[in-house]
């Protein structure tokens, strides 16, 4: 595994606790609400993540074309 | 009131030339007398090219229109001999401020990079620009140089042949024709000589109107660029306020497509608009109000035979970032010399090509760029608004998010990578200056290096040896020779030679590296010369 190289195995610390939180964070918001706070999530995580071949992989990954491997 | 605009610079007078018993022929015919078409023939007017524009009209832009024009405009002006009155006349600013919605989101600073003759941007008027223009066109009468503008003159029908043109020109005082080795068409956006030709003006990427309005006012608004997305005064749209010469100020308010446009402009319709953007108590004057309509597409040749177009007559984009008469001058930088080579005789007509492979280089990254503009600033999709709105809250807070609003990227010059006059980068330099490349300038001493480039191919050695002159296929290489030490702020080590010991740069006239090593190879820069000349 590279630093090049989307992470598509469990790596999450506590994973049910991470998903609560999410949950949590969308918990009384409207649709429009919840959109936007996803809107900032993936920028900011974006953003952390930085590197440009990690988050093609992470947009290929995400719309579920598997076969369709990115650069 | 006596404005520039409204005053006829170059009133029809009537010529020889209309009443020549048979057609009489000229070198070069320049069709508008805009930004493009007038620096055109200052380029060519200053080889000693003859050289007629015809202009359909008699006075300068009437309105601001173009009005952020950026450094290497300012530089390539330098060349013409006029940049120094456009920059003294000129606001310079380096101060934007972003609003979203009804509240100040972020301000930034350009952080122009020191150690350049030119700003990173000034804003001028249209009708200064264009009234300097033809001051420098005057002052190359006065010396003799054979340029003339013919006012009124309009070009109703045009004839290509292999070797030259023929026109049909309108005047007031009735028609002639005129015979041209090689036409320049700068007739803007919309083009009567495309259209006489029948020739495509594909892409319409993106539609849109934007009212734009010149203010008088009084006012304490910091010289700044202000950009709004989404505000009160102009919902679900965006504005941009800008300060020009004379107290008067720019605003572009964005309207959307499917507008009347008619009713749109009406003073009764503006003016409250504008107070509402303004605030209650700014009196404030209406200038000039206009409905600019805009498309992002190009034609897919620039060169059609011994017709070249260039600026909006070739390609059009979003007015974000200032991309319009910045990339048009920018077109004629590059065509002038190589044209003025091939009526030499120095290059063969090939030469042309590479103006429509260059230029369509830079046209399509304007576009890429414009269009990437547009895109965030009028979001096509729900979910794109929701991205563009998530920035603009995000960038409130946080500095990252900062970069990604775009509300324009500001023009910077094109690099022709892979142009086929470039030959193989031979230095381990700055990837700033690698073949195609625009030069950057840096200062020596009291002046920059930029005006000891000048106008023809230049041999530039940095603590390098090289011979004065090299002369190859008629084209004359003198040598400019620096070191590092000319520089005490290290621009030039830091722009021209990054890690290497030593350089030597084959300068193109229109300032464009065409190669670079780290030593003078007599062999190697000879076969760059031919093959700058498209000879290789």
């Amino acid at each position: 595994m590279t630093e090049d190289q989307l992470i598509l195995t469990a790596n999450l610390e506590r994973a049910d606790d991470f998903y609560a939180d999410l949950l949590a964070a969308h918990e009384d918001l409207s649709k429009a609400e919840s959109d936007a706070l996803n809107a900032r999530l993936v920028l900011v995580l974006a953003n952390h993540i930085g590197k440009r071949a990690i988050l093609k992989q992470a947009l290929a990954a995400a719309a579920l074309k598997t076969g369709e491997d990115s650069d | 009131m006596n404005k520039i605009f409204e005053v006829p610079l170059y009133p029809y007078e009537r010529h020889a030339d209309e009443d020549a018993a048979t057609p009489v022929r000229r070198k070069v015919v320049v069709i508008g007398a805009g930004p493009i078409g007038l620096a055109a023939a200052i380029d060519l007017a200053q080889q000693g090219t003859e050289v007629v524009v015809l202009d359909d009209n008699d006075k300068v832009s009437f309105g601001s229109r173009a009005i952020c024009f950026a450094k290497r405009p300012l530089e390539i002006l330098d060349r013409l001999g006029c940049g120094q009155p456009m920059v003294d006349k000129g606001v310079q600013w380096d101060t934007g401020k972003v609003f979203f919605d009804d509240r100040q989101v972020y301000d930034f600073n350009l952080l122009p990079e020191e150690g350049h003759k030119r700003p990173a941007f000034i804003n001028l008027q249209q009708y200064y620009f264009e009234e300097y223009l033809v001051n420098r066109v005057r002052e190359l009468q006065q010396q003799g140089a054979p340029i003339e503008i013919r006012g009124r003159n309009k070009v109703s029908a045009i004839g290509t042949h292999p070797g030259h043109v023929v026109l049909d020109i309108d005047t007031p005082e009735g028609s002639y024709n005129l015979e041209a080795d090689w036409l320049i068409a700068c007739d803007g956006a919309g083009s009567p000589t495309r259209q006489m030709l029948g020739l495509d003006f594909v892409g319409r990427v993106f539609e849109d109107n934007f009212l734009i309005a010149d203010v008088i006012m009084e006012a304490d608004f910091p010289t700044e660029r202000w950009f709004w997305f989404d505000p009160p005064f102009n919902k679900g749209q965006s504005a941009l306020l800008h300060k020009q010469p004379d107290g008067v100020w720019r605003i572009d308010l964005q309207l959307g497509w499917d507008i009347d446009k008619e009713r749109e402009k009406r003073p009764e319709n503006v003016i409250p608009r504008l107070q509402e953007m303004l605030g209650k108590d700014v009196k404030f004057e209406l200038e000039w109000v206009s409905i600019y309509t805009f498309q992002c597409r190009r034609m897919e040749q620039f060169r059609h035979g011994r017709v070249l177009f260039a600026g909006d007559a070739a390609h059009q984009v979003s007015p974000f970032g200032a991309r319009g008469a910045n990339s048009g001058l920018q077109d004629t930088d590059n065509l002038c010399w190589k044209l003025q080579l091939v009526m030499d005789g120095k290059a063969p007509e090939s030469l042309l090509d590479s103006y429509d492979i260059e230029r369509i280089h830079g046209a399509d990254e304007n576009i890429l760029n414009s269009s990437r503009s547009t895109d965030f600033i009028t979001p096509k999709s729900e979910m794109s608004r929701v991205l563009r709105d998530a920035v603009l809250d995000l960038s409130e807070q946080y500095e990252f998010a900062r970069p990604l609003v775009n509300s324009g990227r500001l023009s910077v010059p094109c690099t022709y990578d892979g142009s086929p006059l470039n030959s193989a980068d031979a230095l381990n330099g700055p990837e700033r200056t690698r073949p195609g490349s625009p030069c950057p300038d840096v200062p020596l001493g009291d002046g920059f290096l930029l005006d000891q480039l000048g106008d023809k191919f230049v041999l530039l050695t940095i603590d390098a040896d090289a011979p004065d002159v090299i002369e190859e296929e008629g084209i004359e290489v003198a040598r400019l020779a620096l070191s590092v030490k000319d520089d005490k702020t290290l621009a030039l080590k830091d722009r021209y030679l990054g890690s290497a010991e030593s350089g030597v740069y084959l300068i193109r006239p229109d300032q464009h590296v065409a190669a670079r090593r780290p030593s003078f190879d007599e062999n190697q820069f000879r076969h760059a010369i031919r093959r700058a000349i498209g000879k290789e």
